[in-house]
């Protein structure tokens, strides 16, 4: 009875997520990006100044929402805790690479699913190589692998991942001069900053209470025969397949496009480089089977006070920097005077998702094979 | 006594799992979280044990029974 309104629960929360999803594009924010845990990530580590890619800055307030309403929600349930030390330095790399993935791909699984819901079949692709990567990610648990045990730790440690929030949110309202702003491109497209932090909070405090996780959806079915996760993304996905269609019949084209790309169309911030797509989710799947959650988990888990999530959402923004400070990112299909360009992922890009590979599978067989203490 | 204190999803339930291969009547696990706690009693009970929790400063002492 239990396990079935927790079924119920994350279902119900996967739906309210799709819908707040498509709104948020319907209020501003690019096409298929109502949510996009890595692009909003890139987008405010550009705010920030720590790259200088002009189309993608925007301290983006949803990201804010998600960790300030998952701490709200974690400490009015009692759940709120401190706690880290399980091996933090190798998830800041885990979310570096993660980030190189998420960002040859352009999006995170949270977007990848809401591609899927816009008609984007490049998606489809992306989720052939997610499936490969958590395969991967469960060998390795299947054998024992394990990062450590989490330890307690002062209330302050854990206070800092919200603590920041409540700064930038101070920092995006009452000193923007502080801050870069996108003019044209994806940075500059977005919705309302309070629309944008109610639906964070929103999310934030659904995803907290439900234990929403890309990852973990498909990582428990392979594991565990175990669907509780996944029924959360498949309704998820269903609600903002149906809030598009609604919002296409509505408003006109644009919010659900069916193909790879046409003759003189794109997809939106998408690209057809069908390998680079592949494995770059499949970095994703890889590497944050790894890490135990999505980078929306990780997110969520960082506003519950636990401080290895913290760290690894930190190196999902230093990870974005990077990407843009040498070119690793792959670059949207384009159209410039009727003529359709396909995007892709640069050398730089592909080679920095092999060597993801790489470390991936090390950090992977040091943790599982490795002598234990 | 399983001790799954400290650790995450999904390692304690890979843990219930590998403990549970050899079919004994009952298992009594440790864990410090509630997301551990729902989801290894999901796995408990979808193997057929009833579980029953107590818990006692943060800490919830599973014990599963056939």
């Amino acid at each position: 009875m239990k396990t079935k309104n927790e079924k119920l629960g994350i279902m119900i929360a996967g739906a309210v997520i799709g819908i707040i999803a498509v709104l948020l594009v319907l209020f501003g924010n690019p096409k298929n990006m109502g949510y996009c845990i890595a692009c909003f990530l890139r987008d405010t580590a550009g705010g920030l100044k720590l790259h200088s890619a002009a189309v993608v800055q925007y301290v983006r307030p949803e990201i804010i929402g998600l960790v300030l309403g998952s701490f709200i929600m974690a400490t009015l349930k009692k759940e709120w805790a401190p706690k880290g030390g399980s091996a933090p330095f190798t998830r800041f790399i885990l979310g570096f690479f993660v980030m190189i993935g998420c960002l040859a791909f352009l999006g995170c699984p949270f977007r990848m699913t809401l591609r899927l819901a816009g008609g984007d079949l490049n998606a489809l692709v992306g989720l052939a190589g997610f499936v490969v990567g958590i395969l991967c990610g469960v060998f390795f648990l299947n054998k024992g692998y394990s990062l450590k045990r989490t330890y307690k730790q002062p209330k302050l440690e854990g206070a800092v991942a919200p603590a920041i929030q409540v700064v930038l949110l101070v920092v995006l309202v009452a000193l923007p001069t502080l801050l870069v702003f996108s003019e044209k491109g994806p940075g500059s497209m977005h919705a309302p900053i309070i629309i944008s932090l109610i639906a964070g909070l929103v999310v934030g405090a659904l995803a907290q209470r439900s234990r929403m996780c890309m990852v973990g959806g498909i990582r428990d079915v392979i594991l565990f025969k175990e669907t509780k996760l996944l029924s959360g993304f498949v309704v998820l996905f269903v609600a903002a397949l149906i809030g598009n269609l609604v919002l296409n019949a509505v408003k006109g084209g644009g919010f659900f496009k069916l193909g790879f790309i046409g003759a003189d169309w794109v997809q939106p911030v998408a690209h057809t480089a069908h390998i680079w797509n592949f494995l770059g989710m499949m970095l994703v799947g890889y590497g944050c089977t790894l890490l135990g959650g999505c980078p929306l988990r990780q997110l969520i888990l960082a506003g519950e006070g636990n401080t290895d999530s913290a760290i690894t959402v930190t190196g999902l923004v230093v990870g974005a920097a990077f990407c843009h400070n040498f070119g690793l990112a792959g670059s949207a299909a384009s159209i410039t005077d009727g003529v359709v360009a396909t995007g892709g992922v640069g050398v730089n890009g592909q080679v920095m998702v092999i060597v993801g590979l790489i470390v991936c599978t090390i950090i992977g067989c040091v943790n599982t094979f490795g002598k234990k203490d | 006594m399983l001790d799954a204190r400290g650790l995450s999803c999904p390692e304690p339930v890979v843990m219930i799992r590998k403990a549970m291969a050899s079919k004994e009547n009952e298992y009594v696990m440790v864990v410090d979280n509630v997301t551990s706690k729902e989801n290894v009693t999901r796995y408990a009970e979808h193997q057929g044990y009833t579980v029953s929790v107590s818990e006692a400063s943060g800490e919830y002492t599973l014990t599963m029974k056939k």
